[in-house]
Formats: C-alpha cells, structure tokens, sequence
C-alpha cells in the first residue's frame, strides 16, 4: 500500500523552476530517502507533501489524502521535522510539546503521557520546565524530533535531522531515526550519505528539479560501473592518466572505479613507475552510496 | 479549539512580557496627558477618549508582529506543517490579541470610576467588539509580506496615528468642518469612542447601534482581507 503518492509536481517560484514533474510513491513501513544537492528541489517536495505550500500542478496523496483540497486530514497522519525549523525559545520543552499536541486535537491527558514517554525516551526529560532558549543544538534537535512524534503519526517527515549536530547528536538521532523506523514510515532528506545508506529501503536521487533516480541503495550502489572503487595517492605534483579508466579526483586522492582491480593496481603501479612518482596510499573499497549520487549526477549533467 | 492553543501560545510568548504591558497602559495615558494638560476639558470627555485610545493601542501593538517575528524565529514552518489552516492561526492571534486589549482597557476603566464616572454595560459590548475589530486590523498590518517586524511597526505607526486624530478622541467629532466628518468615518476608532461616550450619558455623533454596525463591517473587512493576504505571504515567510 502506498502512503505517500508524489504524481507530476510542479512548482515554481517567480522564473525559478523548483520542481519540474516529479513522481514518486512510498510504501507503508519504507524507509524513503530523499537526495539532492543544494538547491535541487528537496525542501520544496517535503513542504508541498506536507501541505505547507501548493504545487502549481500535479498531485500529492498523503494515506489517500490530496494534499491541496484535504490538507488538513493529510496533515493529521503526518510528523514533521522541517529542516529550518525551531521550537518556541521563550516556552520550556513541555509547553512546546503540549502545544503541537493541542493543534492535533490530542486529548491532555493523552498528550501528557505521551510527551512524558518522549522527553524520557529522548533524555530531556529532566529539562522539561527549562526554556528552549537554553537547550543545546543537539538538544534542540531531540525536542523537535519529540514534536514531530508527539501525535503518534504513521507517517514522519525528517528534512536533514542530523544537519549541523555534532558526532554524538547525529548518532544518538540517528539510532533514534532506526527505532521510530520499525513501526512508521519515514521520509528522510539527508546529505549524509552514511545515513541514507544506513536507513532507507529505498533512495530518490533529485537534481535541478527533476527526478534522476529511485531505487534501493545497493542497486544504485552497483549501478557505478564496476563494484571496486581503487582510491590511491602519489606523493608530489602528478595527473594520473590512464587510458579506458573511469578516473575521478577528490582532494590529494584519485578514485578509479573497475570490475579487475588487479589489471588496475598494476596499471597504477605501471604509471607511477613511469612517471617516478610515489604512491603514498593505494586502498581498495567498494563503491559507496555517494560514488553512486556523484556518479548518477555527473550523467544527468 | 486549535485556535486556543495558539492563542495561549501567543499570549506566554509575545503578550505576558513586562515591556509590553507597561507600553500598552503608558502610551495611551501619556498621548492623554500631552492633551489634557493645559486644556480644559470636561473628565468624561477625557475618560471616553483614554478607554478608545488604550483598546485601540493595546489591540494594535502586538498583533502585527506576531507573523513576521514566528518568520524570522523559524516557528512559523513548524506551526504550518501541524493539522491546521492559516484562519485557525488568524485567529488564535486575534483571540490572543482581544484578551489583551480587554485586560489593558480595565486601567481606564478602573480610573474613571475611581474619578466617579459610571459607564452604561454597552461600554463592555463596545470594548469586546472594538478589540475584535482593532485585533483584526493589527493582522491586517502583519499581513505585508516581510519578516521584519520593524518594517511593519513602520507601517502599522503611519496608520495609527492619523487614525487618533480623525476619531474624534481628543477634538469632538460634532466641531469639526463637513470635511473632516467624512474623513472620520473611515476611521473605526471613531465608532467605538463614540460608544465610550454614549456610556458615559454623553451625546454620540451617530446613533450607538450605527457604531455598532459600523464596528462589525470594519471587523469583517478587515479579517476577510487579513486572512486572504496572510495566505498570499505564507511563502515568502518560510
């Protein structure tokens, strides 16, 4: 059953064309992940999903709901966590809570005890009398997330939930992001690769507005032309050129993707020979779910 | 009620703050004083005038900026992305708004019957009415599409302080030229401080139930319109 139906949307914003006819849908209990680079269109989906704003054309089903004519049942099975996003500085975390819980029509009693189970949960119940005006960002986050799930939704919307943490706030939301995943469907925008890779049963790659891609991360993973990636680093000034090779440079580092990886290394080792260069570092590793995002944004170019 | 929650979310961040109390009662009583002093005007005329002034500012001074400062503190997304509609968040604010402009007009209240003034109960019909109506023109300023509240303070000053002088608050309406009758029609301050006076047993410029009518038209218009430009600014907000 599909919970989430992305048909054709469009959108634009004055000449800016922010959405070009996407299409999509996710399945109950999936993990979506949703990525793009900046400025691709993702933010623009997760608001128009979440009835924030308006497709200019196209349709958006949330459990069955068209966003736009019934918006507000749309919205009741849905949590979201918008990427910009913050809570009320000058209320504690309980009247934040309390209050996202009153605009779903949650009863108090049942508010109460869900936001008690929450804040408990997520390790901030202790601060729950103290202002979000002297949370850290870390913790901030959590409260957010707590609003988010404050309604029991079937559905959680996380537009970027580790964006700008720090390590130990990015995997403790992270881990939280796997739990609520057992028993909801989330849709997870994210620039980290890691974590789409480590979440989502199924990833949509955007660029410029348009769909690249939808598929489960380790078919896109292989789709890499070879499934060895070879990262290697000489020592000085030095191109490496090899003839027939899909060669890619990060940094001090070349990235070569093949399906013989023997042939390679001796071609590499061939050309700092010839070249009298130094290999520092020479490393085999199987290509990652950003090789793949690279890769397949590198063709749609 | 949704529109409660947002209300009481309104009223504990931006109303119950020391600042905004002490400049919703001090405004209009030193606007009162600036003309009262030097001037011989009987008390119920000043008492009347200081009532529609302090509704009228304490029902304006917040709710412009409510939109633009939830835009600019990034809670507004939030709030959106929750089961309601943009009218539900109008009128939480609206609600929000009007207990203010109620709570504040109590100091006058309290004031002139401390100088032995005794209002008629349409007072307290006119005050629920005139805070709708003011609360409802407050959104209508928030409803330009800025988050800088600043720019709407702007905006909401150059309104309001005309308004003050064309309503009949501190020169009666019934000794200005033809000219400046009409001009005070368009003010819906004019309606409620003419209710203020006919509370005290003095004579009103219209008959109290055309201030009424007058206050009620006003409100619609101007929710009606606040609600539709709210929607139009939504975006640019986010």
């Amino acid at each position: 059953m599909n919970v989430i139906e992305a048909e054709n949307l469009v959108k634009s914003f004055g000449k800016i064309k922010a959405l070009d006819g996407i299409s999509f849908k996710v399945k109950k209990g999936q993990v979506f992940g949703f990525l793009g680079p900046n400025g691709a269109g993702k933010t623009t989906t997760v608001r128009i999903l979440t009835g924030i704003i308006k497709p200019d054309s196209g349709k958006a089903r949330i459990n069955g709901f068209d966003v736009v004519n019934e918006t507000i049942k749309a919205k009741q099975s849905i949590g979201v966590l918008p990427e910009i996003s913050n809570a009320y500085l000058d209320l504690t975390a309980w009247q934040n809570l309390m209050l996202i819980a009153s605009l779903y029509g949650m009863q108090k009693d049942e508010a109460e005890k869900r936001a008690e189970e929450l804040l408990r949960e997520f390790g901030i119940y202790e601060r729950r009398n103290t202002r979000v005006r002297g949370f850290s960002k870390g913790m901030k986050q959590r409260l957010m997330l707590c609003m988010a799930l404050i309604s029991d939704p079937e559905i959680v919307f996380l537009d970027e939930p580790t964006s700008g943490l720090d390590v130990q706030s990015a995997r403790m939301i992270r881990g939280k992001v796997l739990s609520i995943a057992k028993e909801k469907t989330v849709f997870l925008t994210s620039h980290n690769m890691d974590e789409v890779n480590l979440l989502c049963d199924e990833v949509a790659i955007i660029s410029k507005g348009r769909l690249v891609t939808v598929d489960t991360p380790e078919r896109l993973k292989s789709r890499v032309g070879g499934s060895i990636a070879i990262e290697v680093s000489f020592g000085g000034k030095s191109e490496l050129r090899v003839d027939e090779m899909n060669v890619v440079k990060y940094g001090d580092k070349y990235v070569i993707y093949t399906t013989n990886p023997y042939q390679t290394i001796c071609r590499i080792v061939d050309f700092a020979k010839q070249n009298n260069v130094e290999i520092i570092s020479i490393n085999t590793r199987t290509p990652t779910l950003e090789d793949a995002f690279l890769k397949l944004l590198e063709v749609e170019k | 009620m949704k529109c409660l929650a947002i209300a009481k979310k309104d009223i504990l961040m931006y109303y119950l703050k020391g600042p905004v109390v002490i400049f919703g009662i001090l405004l209009p009583l030193f606007l009162f004083l600036a003309f009262w002093i030097g001037r011989n005007l009987p008390l119920d005329f000043l008492v009347a005038g200081l009532l529609a002034m302090t509704v009228f500012f304490a029902s304006t001074s917040v709710s412009p900026v409510v939109a633009p400062w939830e835009g600019q503190m990034r809670t507004l997304e939030r709030l959106m992305a929750c089961p309601i509609s943009v009218s539900t968040i109008i009128f939480g604010d609206i609600i929000a708004s009007i207990t203010f402009g109620i709570g504040i007009a109590i100091v006058p209240l309290l004031l002139g019957m401390a100088f032995g003034l005794s209002f008629s109960f349409v007072v307290l019909v006119g005050i629920v009415l005139a805070a709708f109506c003011f609360s409802c023109l407050g959104l209508l300023f928030s409803s330009f599409p800025t988050n800088m509240p600043s720019t709407v303070m702007m905006i909401s000053s150059l309104v309001r302080f005309p308004l003050i002088f064309i309503s009949g608050i501190f020169i009666p309406i019934q000794s200005l030229p033809s000219w400046g009758k009409t001009i005070s029609l368009l003010s819906p301050l004019t309606y409620f401080t003419d209710i203020a006076r006919a509370s005290l047993g003095m004579s009103s410029f219209l008959p109290v139930y055309l201030d009424f009518l007058a206050l009620i038209a006003f409100s619609g218009l101007f929710l009606i319109l606040a609600i539709k430009l709210h929607e139009r600014a939504l975006l640019s907000r986010l």
